[in-house]
């Protein structure tokens, strides 16, 4: 069997804006860093985030302080987040978004030459730094490009199957090098996990092809905890036709720049249900939204920019009560400002150009002229592994997570523009404290027994050969559970089901077969990737069925009132003997003058 | 719209060459050739290998030649092409092949190392901070869109036909030179160090900016470089 092993102080398991983050961070403390990638180099998910990175800069409206965008995140998240990570976020955010133009990246600017700030839902000011609509891009080219001279080794286009662990340490890690099918060891004093997302468990996504959940199965399979996975970001607009584009996001700029929800009957119904902790804050009409678009500091925002699960609640009622659009979405319209502005189709195109050519290229539609169909769509996940807040440390000794992979910081709900933040402020932190143990611990002992089992559980699929399962079908039927069962508005009864249905596509997931070559075999990764999506669909569902209540992106049909038992708990599974157990776990006690914090900016 | 057609895919063999393969399968209504890739895949060619990623042509990892034409698969619709015929699905050809649609393109990390990193004037403010106007940054935004599909390499006749991988970056990393060039805080000069390699990409250009899925070159004038 060829097995090459490589040895890091840091290995970075993940190369989008939270695992380019921490390599530089690690890097430059002089530690050795392995950064895995399961793409190219600059492809990750984080490519395609459109918006912009939330940071309290103040430089659209000085009243913005970091006090402000702390308490914005912990009522958006519904006061379940980790304080904490909400603390460091909102404090360094800034920091770090400066630091990136230090590094290259060009954002929009104001009239005065600094880094100009955008609304978006949930955010009470300007505050997301952003290019155009391709932020996304501009993060990980700035990431990438500026690791390329610090000497990480970044290997492309692999795949951890599995994390080695030695008497309960991190280890190493065992993958896969896509090109040739060859295992290789990693042996490293610390890991960080930075895998992004799990929306490849549902149907309808706006995640690329590696949001398979693998950073959260790794952790859960090596024994440490997760929380918070029943908390699914469902984001409100995605492209609802044609059918194969179905799930693609449209972003929230579009609505930050003016556009507007309607339906069938031409209504703009987002006025007409607006949660009462919101209403001081919401226009009360159509023109003060306008005019909060248009950047007037005496204008409250337009109710389309209320918090994505709201608005993806409110979407799903208008079609279920048959005021949807042909395609079973609603309508959204930017072409309407027209009225307002007299160059409104160059406007659009100059500040929405990703979302111009999407709708051109992929459904034949001019977004200057027409409105667009959009619908829900699995966007995001705020569970993942329970980690430390300062030091992004798991359960696990020397195992880290940060990004999309890690939990605490969203609580029940994220606002837009938090994520890319979130890349940069807990990459850095991870990637500092993993380097710091790194130099204070030994390499532990990788264990070639484990190794071994690790790599045949991996090669068994070619075992079973043709006669096996055919891994892109039960990735399918898995997907369809989860959409229908496990999906925006949940029921004991429907999770149930889900739960057996799991248990049976376990089963045959695990008769999965594949024949031929092992270079580049895409089959052989589908039926891989299979296990992770298996474990996080069930924590999802577990998780899910825990929670009695409603509150954020979680929403229960039989109850559909927040409840004060759940308030002050996450929900946690992790592995008890070989199965996934489910508890519920205090949530730290937040200090007074962050409580106050909060009580002040509630008027 | 019809509701079958044939793709003929390349497939490589254990021995390194390859020849077509014909698939006839299902179509309909709003499709892209990548949908029709994974549509084999998932029923008659498991092993078939495709690399892709976002699927919105955002992150230009599906790169391939489409009846003989550079294209993202992701971002070209079935109704642009003919499918009373059968379609040709083939790997970039300037690129050595790994398996089947995905080609070897380390190359291009490579020489982007080579490239002088992004220097930066200090800062304008005390608190560290810069300045630049928004017709200052309009520019070097429109070369930042690049998404690195590559394509512009692939019809790049020095790297294409003469295979000058060592003596020429080609358009994508003249574009990237360019970026950084006129990048209103950096104060490196790469011209010197990348003249002769540039001068071929200039010449060149001209078939990567009919190409280019970003229109990055739009504004792109050769004459800042000479």
């Amino acid at each position: 069997m060829l097995m090459s092993t490589f040895s890091y102080d840091v290995l970075i398991i993940g190369a989008g804006g939270a695992g380019l983050r921490a390599a530089i961070e690690a890097a430059n403390s002089g530690v050795s860093v392995g950064l895995i990638c399961k793409s190219l180099l600059g492809k990750a998910h984080t490519v395609m985030a459109e918006g912009g990175m939330a940071a309290a800069l103040a430089n659209n409206d000085d009243r913005d302080s970091w006090k402000v965008h702390f308490a914005d995140t912990m009522r958006g998240g519904q006061y379940v987040n980790n304080w904490r990570m909400a603390e460091l976020h909102a404090k360094e955010a800034p920091e770090r978004v400066r630091e990136l133009e230090a590094w290259g990246a060009v954002f929009d600017r104001t009239p005065d030459g600094r880094i100009n700030q955008r609304n978006f839902g949930g955010h009470r000011y300007p505050r997301l730094a952003h290019v155009g609509d391709r932020t996304g891009l501009e993060l990980i080219r700035t990431l990438q490009d500026h690791t390329t001279y610090l000497g990480v080794t970044v290997h492309m286009e692999h795949t951890i199957v599995d994390l080695i662990l030695d008497d309960g340490h991190i280890a190493g890690a065992l993958g896969y090098e896509r090109k040739s099918g060859n295992f290789n060891v990693f042996a490293a004093k610390t890991v960080i996990l930075a895998t992004g997302g799990i929306g490849r468990a549902y149907q309808v996504t706006s995640n690329s092809w590696e949001g398979t959940g693998d950073g959260h199965a790794l952790a859960y399979r090596a024994g440490a905890e997760l929380i918070d996975m029943e908390f699914v970001q469902f984001h409100p607009t995605g492209m609802v036709w044609p059918l194969s584009v179905k799930g693609i996001l449209v972003t929230e700029g579009v609505r930050g720049e003016g556009g507007v929800l309607k339906n069938s009957e031409g209504r703009r119904f987002m006025f007409d249900d607006i949660p009462d902790n919101y209403k001081p804050q919401t226009a009360a009409d159509a023109e003060e939204g306008w005019r909060y678009t248009q950047g007037d500091k005496s204008a409250r925002r337009p109710p389309e920019l209320l918090t994505r699960d709201h608005v993806a609640r409110c979407i799903v009622r208008e079609v279920k009560e048959g005021r949807g659009s042909p395609h079973g979405g609603v309508y959204l319209d930017i072409a309407w400002i027209k009225e307002k502005l007299s160059n409104a189709e160059e406007h659009i195109k100059r500040k929405l150009p990703s979302m111009y050519h999407q709708f051109k290229q992929l459904a034949d539609l001019d977004i200057t002229k027409e409105p667009m169909e959009v619908g829900p769509t699995t966007h995001y996940v705020m569970g993942g592994v329970r980690v430390d807040a300062d030091s992004q440390m798991s359960t696990i000794p020397g195992l880290f997570a940060a990004g999309e992979c890690a939990s605490g910081i969203n609580g029940a709900n994220r606002l837009g523009g938090n994520s890319l933040s979130d890349l940069i402020v807990f990459g850095k932190r991870a990637g500092e404290y993993a380097a710091s143990w790194a130099r204070e611990h030994p390499q532990p002992r990788l264990d070639d027994e484990a190794v071994a089992r690790a790599q045949k559980a991996a090669l068994d699929p070619f075992e079973r050969g043709a006669g096996g399962e055919n891994p892109y079908l039960v990735q399918q039927d898995l997907q369809v559970t989860m959409q229908n069962l496990v999906g925006i508005v949940r029921i004991e009864g429907e999770m149930q089901q889900a739960l057996e249905k799991i248990a049976e596509l376990s089963a045959r997931a695990a008769r999965v077969g594949v024949c031929g070559r092992r270079d580049y075999h895409s089959g052989w990764h589908t039926a891989l990737d299979l296990r992770n999506l298996l474990a996080v669909s069930e924590a999802v569902a577990l998780s899910a069925l825990e929670r009695r209540e409603s509150r954020g992106g979680h929403f229960r049909d039989d109850y559909p009132e927040k409840r004060e038992e759940f308030s002050k708990i996450n929900i946690m599974v992790k592995q008890v003997g070989g199965a996934m157990k489910v508890s519920r776990v205090p949530l730290p006690p937040i200090p007074p003058e962050l409580q106050q914090v909060i009580e002040e900016q509630k008027a | 719209m019809i509701s079958e057609a044939t793709f003929k895919i390349w497939r490589t063999h254990e021995n390194g060459d390859g020849t077509f393969q014909s698939f006839r399968t299902g179509v309909s209504e709003g499709m892209v050739v990548l949908d029709v890739v994974h549509r084999i895949q998932a029923e008659q060619a498991p092993d078939l290998a495709v690399r892709w990623n976002c699927k919105a042509g955002k992150c230009g990892s599906c790169s391939a030649e489409i009846n003989g034409t550079p294209r993202l698969m992701c971002m070209t619709r079935l109704t642009e092409l003919n499918l009373w015929e059968p379609v040709t699905v083939e790997p970039m050809r300037t690129f050595p092949p790994i398996k089947d649609l995905v080609t070897d393109v380390s190359w291009n990390f490579e020489v982007k190392k080579g490239i002088t990193k992004f220097t930066p004037r200090p800062p304008d403010e005390p608190d560290g901070t810069w300045r630049m106007m928004q017709r200052d940054v309009d520019r070097v935004q429109e070369f930042r869109k690049c998404i690195e599909c590559f394509l512009c390499q692939d019809v790049c006749h020095v790297l294409r036909d003469h295979d000058k991988h060592g003596e020429f970056i080609g358009p994508r990393f003249f574009v990237y030179t360019a970026a950084l060039e006129m990048h209103p805080l950096d104060v490196a000069d790469r011209v010197p160090a990348l003249k002769d390699k540039v001068a071929s990409a200039t010449a060149t250009s001209r078939n990567a900016v009919r190409k280019c899925v970003r229109n990055t070159f739009t504004s792109l004038t050769t004459r800042s470089f000479r």
